[in-house]
């Protein structure tokens, strides 16, 4: 009872510290709700009006028939049409389109003919993603194209051709909006929990009231529960903010169950709250505490599978990565959202959060009192 | 003694002074040292968008020889690993399970069909929850498909080839590397973090210890405590970047199209402006747990979200793109892709550039106005 | 009483400061206009060290900060050097030395990257450098410790050096806010051989803020402030003058207890202060003191009353008008009669030992303190008195000997242990954004009281501590001695059987000094336990027994008499405290 009473006043004082301060205040939610509704927006592997230009020489009915397709599509937006190929250079190095299509001057003739004809494409690879994806969607549009040809007879049928009759599930247009906005949350929470809980500790050391609060009658665990709750609070609130608009406002399907997604959101953020408070624990100044938390984050959030998928990174990569906290929530949230997961079907991803939290947590406990100048 | 000379001697002094802080606080150096190096060495080695041993199901309903001849391309290729199956409720199941990522469906008609010189659909089912390595993947397996009707043609058991084909190129960066678009992207990371983060802390750490009592009253000007505060970080994140530059170009392999000099002096623009921001935050604040955190959140997630360092901004809404133009590190991710990959394109650097110069102006001179000799706020 | 005391312009010398008609005042966020200083015109001459004393938030620190640029006036004008502080606040900054309250010492710079990095700000020449180093280390004893960073020097070295930064260019001008407080009195003693020593020698003009009245005593020239005005000003002399009568000194019979006597008498009208000074009760009244003091005392006292020199504290206090609540000790009550030597041993320790690396901290102590004892714990800075205290409340473990609490071992009853005693940090340990009431409900509720109990307590703190006034209001703007007040009715809330203090007075004013041991004695007559450390000399004067520490290691322990008994010398025959102190830790100094 009176452990009861005493774990309440200190997270209650908190709570205060946090919330007294009214741009400490705004932090904890405006900024985030903001980032959420702009990176929501921003952070998205699908291309929209990617810029191309057009060198058409053949002038002839069947590239333009090509370039009608190409132009009908949402991702192209014709940028310029090119009379020679010496403008080439110029609109690619200067970003005036990030695509140039070229049909040569015989691009007619050999069709009419019965021949093969080629359409040049040259792509900006500075951004090798977009390059890379929107050639996929040209070869689509080329593909479509031949089907037509060869359906009316244009082209002779050249023997047997492939089809690939695609179909992607749990995200039937391949949207990567959804695949992003349904982890985003859990990055955005993990920033806001780090923060607040790397300099939780720190702060109190460079003021002098963590002796204040070490001589005061709490045990280290006692701490532990008082410093951990505004992050974990707040952590989750945000995320579950953030699962409700990715739901509402971005059109995000949720497939899976409520509890799935606050009991794997409530797994991660303790286990950031574990982190966070190791970090601030070993920091003896609020710059340490801060940096410290970067230096902890942007790896994790690099490897987490958020932008580049961990399948795609070398093995021994790979096996390190198994520390990394973020992956785990990343996948899970992915999977409750698009795949319908419940409880049962994430728990390969919780059962290493709880276990890294079990580290975290107690380590931060003990540096509390073993830490000192 | 003439005024100058005092001038420099003001100024010595008080970059040592930055300089042995900086050095002796393990924070710091691990943030424009330690970090880098870790992130250059996981983009480097690991992170990438290319797909490599994508495990997928090859269903094989069929066991025609032109089956066998398809299924066999697929696992030819190093894209993909393959798993042989005769069930398609087995293949489900595996990627109800996650083991796959895809199913190539051969049907049990195939070979008949080929053999008739059809339009022979092959049913690809993909896992679409991570949008853009599905589409990477439909890319490969088209590319399989072409491979295959490519063979048959060479052993001439088919005829022309289709009619509209495309020969691609990817300028300035003909494999498509990741990691040559990922370390421009890395290297304005670090620079954000060092120009707004670290030196949000440092000025409002002297306000919060006192030490800012004790400088402000010795005859230093307020220009020489902005620079005295601008010099040594500026040098640290240009040490942070040169460091970056260097291993990348060194170990990884990343192009420097671009001349030095022109690195050199856009980035130092770069640098200037995120300097300016930082100091007006913690010059403003004076409070190091609230610049902090504000630093983050004004700072750090935009550069890392709405810079293009990831994420194309051209693909996303007008309304973002507009807030997109307020991140200083828009102009410098614009800049350091052309100067990796392409070079000194000054068409594309020269308003980049131009911006971030403004933007420099404008923070630092914003810093300098609160920057006062007194001790209240103005 | 106005400007009446000596006159300004008696001995026209150089003023290098003269302030006239300044005015300060302070607009919060919130428009709400606060006054830091009423039209206050003073000078201060080249060759004098002119002193400012004045309770907490007289207006000193703005009056410092104004003068060296830092603010600018609100009306009125101050010239310094000639020089008018706000157009050539530049051109004043060149020529005068400063030393902030909280010295203005990177941490992670060593001793001589300090001095280089002022000497460059203030443009000192490269060649003459090496010979004023030479001067100032040399003066300052800093010169083994160059290569030591300046935040692992001890509190007395760190002044000393924020002193030498501020010298490093000559300057004609020295503006020091309280630059002795939480030193020891060996260093302060030092700092100041240094500063008069400068006036002597360069004829520099010194103003310097202090709360201790014995350094203001030694000023040429003494400036009072109050609530932001001038209340009097002159030498020392002059208000020596004034007080004539007015001081009386109580020396209670062999074997008579002092403190009830100091306890009853500091509690009467027309006694404006009492104190003990060397076993004896020294009183202020408003007028006749002996007279007053006779029909003061309790009946069946059986001392002397005799007339004393006054000094200047006795003056201050007269001068200063009080307000306010202001403490009353029980002073009705029969003061209770204990033999410490019986009561209980509540704290003991055997053979306690700290080792920091290879470094010793504290060697193989061991004392008790009995209940309701008032035990100090006394040393130079660096003497390793804080380890100790550290180890004592179990902030820091002990690398090896035992510490007992009320009969328990510490190491395996921690949380227990900390129910049981209260703690006042050196630092203000209260959390700063919140207010008062927050922060005692915080710390109520963190020692388990109840919601009743709560409530209780609370209460009694606003009333024993006046706190009322300030109930909403953030802990960290509260003024500094209601910062303490609430530091130390926080550590009073839960009842505690011990009360660790550590260098509860430092940096706050002589009222607030006096009232702070009138609750102490009033608490351990009640019983609790109070473990104190402190600086101020004369304050170990109420404490029942003393431990005096140098090196780690015991250098005398016992009652404040006793500790006197060992500084007897043929020239001093009733040294006080401090001359024994000094004593003590300059032979010890001399045998190393």
């Amino acid at each position: 009872m009176n452990s009861l009473r005493r774990i309440l006043a200190l997270i209650v004082k908190e709570f205060i510290l946090i919330l007294k301060d009214p741009k400490s205040r705004l932090i904890v939610v405006g900024p985030p709700l903001i980032q959420f509704f702009v990176f929501g927006y921003a952070a998205t592997y699908d291309l929209k009006n990617v810029r191309y230009a057009v060198l058409d020489e053949s002038r002839g009915a069947l590239s333009r028939q090509l370039l009608a397709r190409v132009e009908g599509s949402d991702t192209f937006e014709l940028a310029r049409v090119l009379s020679s190929e010496k403008e080439i250079d110029e609109v690619i190095n200067l970003e005036e389109a990030r695509i140039l299509l070229h049909i040569g001057p015989d691009f007619e003739r050999n069709l009419q003919g019965g021949q093969p004809a080629t359409v040049q494409v040259i792509a900006d690879g500075r951004n090798p993603n977009v390059a890379m994806v929107a050639l996929g969607y040209l070869q689509n549009i080329v593909g479509q194209f031949n089907r037509v040809l060869a359906a009316r007879g244009v082209s002779s049928r050249a023997g047997p051709s492939l089809q690939l009759v695609d179909r992607a599930w749990f995200n039937d247009n391949l949207q990567s909006r959804w695949f992003m906005v349904s982890a985003l949350g859990g990055v955005i929470s993990m920033v806001v929990v780090m923060i607040l809980t790397s300099l939780s500790v720190a702060r109190e050391r460079e003021f002098g009231t963590f002796d204040q609060l070490l001589v005061a009658p709490f045990t280290p665990g006692e701490i532990l529960l008082g410093k951990s709750m505004p992050g974990l609070l707040f952590g989750l609130m945000n995320a579950l903010i953030f699962s409700a608009g990715a739901v509402w406002w971005f059109n995000v399907p949720f497939r899976g169950t409520v509890s799935a997604l606050v009991l794997s959101l409530l797994c991660f953020i303790v286990t950031m709250v574990g982190m966070g408070l190791l970090v601030s624990s070993f920091s003896m100044t609020l710059q340490q505490g801060l940096l410290g938390a970067f230096v902890v984050m942007m790896p994790a959030v690099v490897l987490s599978g958020l932008a580049t998928p961990i399948e795609n990174m070398p093995h021994w990569l790979q096996t390190m990565d198994l520390v990394n906290p973020v992956r785990y929530i990343i996948v899970a949230l992915r999977r409750i959202f698009l795949e319908g997961a419940d409880v049962a079907m994430i728990w390969p991803q919780l059962w290493p959060l709880l276990i890294i939290a079990g580290v975290t947590l107690p380590s931060a406990a003990w540096l509390f009192r073993h830490r000192t100048q | 003694m003439t005024d100058s000379n005092l001038f420099f001697m003001r100024m010595r002094g008080i970059l040592r002074k930055e300089m042995l802080q900086i050095i002796r606080d393990p924070s710091s150096i691990a943030l424009a040292i330690v970090l880098p190096m870790a992130l250059l060495f996981i983009f480097g080695y690991g992170v990438t968008l290319d797909a490599e041993n994508v495990p997928i199901a090859v269903v094989m309903e069929d066991h025609g020889s032109s089956a066998r001849d398809l299924a066999a391309r697929f696992e030819l290729s190093s894209h993909f690993d393959v798993i042989r199956t005769n069930s398609m409720v087995d293949a489900i199941k595996m990627v109800d399970e996650r083991l796959i990522d895809g199913i190539v469906r051969i049907k049990e008609d195939f070979s008949s069909r080929v053999a008739l010189g059809e339009t022979v659909p092959v049913q690809v089912i993909l896992n679409g929850v991570d949008a853009n390595r599905a589409r990477l993947i439909q890319g490969y397996m088209a590319g399989v498909g072409e491979k295959w009707a490519a063979l048959r043609r060479d052993r001439g058991e088919d005829g022309a080839a289709p009619a509209v084909s495309i020969s691609q190129r990817i300028w300035f960066n003909e494999s498509a590397e990741s990691r040559n678009f990922m370390v421009p992207g890395l290297i304005t990371l670090i620079m954000t973090l060092i120009g707004i983060l670290l030196t949000a802390l440092v000025v409002a750490r002297e306000w919060e210890r006192g030490t800012m009592e004790a400088l402000l009253v010795t005859p230093l000007r307020r220009i020489d405590l902005l620079l005295g505060k601008i010099l040594p970080y500026y040098l640290l994140g240009m040490t942070g970047m040169a460091l970056s530059v260097v291993v990348a170009t060194t170990v990884f392999q990343v192009p420097l199209r671009g001349s030095v000099l022109t690195l050199l002096l856009l980035s130092s623009l770069f640098m200037l402006a995120s300097l300016g921001f930082g100091l007006f935050l913690s010059a403003a604040i004076r409070v190091q747990f609230v610049a902090a955190q504000i630093s983050v959140v004004a700072g750090f997630l935009p550069a890392l979200f709405l810079s293009g360092l990831l994420f194309d901004l051209g693909s996303t809404p007008l309304a973002i793109q507009v807030v997109s133009h307020l991140v200083p590190a828009r102009y410098f991710v614009a800049i350091s892709h052309t100067l990796f990959m392409a070079g000194d394109v000054w068409p594309i650097l020269l308003p980049n550039a131009l911006v971030l110069a403004f933007m420099a102006l404008v923070f630092i001179g914003l810093a300098f106005r609160k920057l006062s000799k007194r001790l209240e706020t103005s | 009483m106005t400007n009446v005391v000596g006159s300004v312009a008696a001995a026209r010398q150089d003023a290098v400061l003269s302030v006239r008609n300044l005015s300060k005042s302070f607009t919060a966020k919130n428009k709400a206009v606060t006054s830091g200083l009423q039209d206050v015109s003073l000078e201060a001459m080249a060759a004098q060290v002119t002193g400012l004393v004045g309770a907490d938030g007289a207006g000193k620190t703005t009056l410092i900060r104004i003068a060296a640029g830092l603010l600018s006036p609100t009306s009125g004008s101050v010239t310094v050097l000639g020089l008018d502080s706000v157009a050539e606040s530049i051109k004043i900054q060149s020529r005068v030395g400063y030393m902030p309250q909280k010295f203005g010492l990177y941490q992670d710079l060593t001793v001589a990257e300090n001095m280089t990095l002022y000497a460059d700000l203030q443009g000192v020449p490269v060649a003459q450098r090496s010979e004023r180093y030479e001067q100032l280390l040399e003066m300052t004893g800093l010169a083994p410790f160059t290569r030591r960073r300046a935040g692992a020097l001890s509190g007395g070295m760190k002044q000393k050096l924020g002193l030498a930064c501020a010298l490093i260019k000559s300057p004609r001008m020295l503006l020091l806010d309280e630059p002795t407080v939480g030193v020891d009195p060996v260093s302060r003693r030092e700092l100041w051989k240094i500063v008069y020593k400068l006036v002597a020698t360069d004829g520099i003009g010194v103003l310097v803020s202090t709360a201790y009245l014995d350094e203001a005593e030694r000023c040429d020239h003494v400036v009072v402030l109050h609530e932001g005005a001038l209340l009097a000003s002159g030498t020392p002399d002059d208000f020596k003058k004034q007080m004539q009568g007015k001081v009386a000194l109580v020396s209670p019979a062999a074997g008579e207890p002092t403190r009830p006597i100091y306890t009853h008498l500091a509690s009467k009208n027309h006694i404006v202060d009492a104190t003990i000074r060397s076993g004896r009760i020294r009183a202020v009244a408003d007028n006749n003191a002996v007279n007053v003091v006779d029909d003061a005392l309790p009946t069946g006292f059986a001392g002397t009353v005799a007339k004393a020199a006054p000094n200047f504290e006795d003056s201050f206090m007269l001068l200063i008008p009080r307000k306010g609540p202001q403490f009353q000790a029980n002073g009705n009550q029969p003061a209770l009669e204990k033999d410490i030597a019986n009561e209980d041993v509540v704290v003991e320790t055997r053979s306690l030992q700290k080792f920091f690396g290879d470094f010793e901290a504290v060697k193989k102590l061991s004392f008790d303190v009995h209940r309701g004892e008032i035990f100090g714990l006394l040393g130079p800075n660096g003497a390793g008195k804080s380890t100790t205290f550290r180890m004592l409340c179990g902030l820091l473990p002990a690398s090896a000997g035992e510490i007992r609490v009320a009969g328990r071992d510490l190491r395996r009853s921690r949380a227990w242990a900390r129910s049981r005693l209260g703690y006042m940090a050196q630092q203000f340990s209260m959390y700063g954004q919140l207010s008062v009431t927050e922060n005692l409900g915080f710390f109520g509720k963190a020692y388990g009281l109840d919601r009743k109990r709560l409530r209780q307590r609370i209460d009694w703190a606003f009333e024993e501590f006046g706190l009322t006034p300030w109930a909403d209001k953030a802990a960290g703007d509260l003024p500094g001695g209601y910062k303490q007040r609430l530091a130390m009715a926080a550590a009073l809330l839960h009842e505690p059987e011990i009360l660790f203090l550590d260098e509860p007075t430092s940096g706050v004013d002589p009222f607030a000094r006096r009232e702070f041991w009138l609750r102490i004695n009033s608490f351990a007559q009640q019983g609790v336990t109070v473990i104190v450390t402190t600086h101020f000399m004369e304050e170990a004067e109420y404490c029942d027994r003393m431990l005096i520490m140098s090196r780690g290691d015991t250098l005398a322990m016992g009652t404040p008499a006793e500790i006197r008994a060992l500084a007897s010398t043929e020239e001093n025959r009733e040294p006080t405290i401090e001359d024994a102190f000094i004593a003590l830790a300059e032979g010890q100094a001399g045998e190393a």
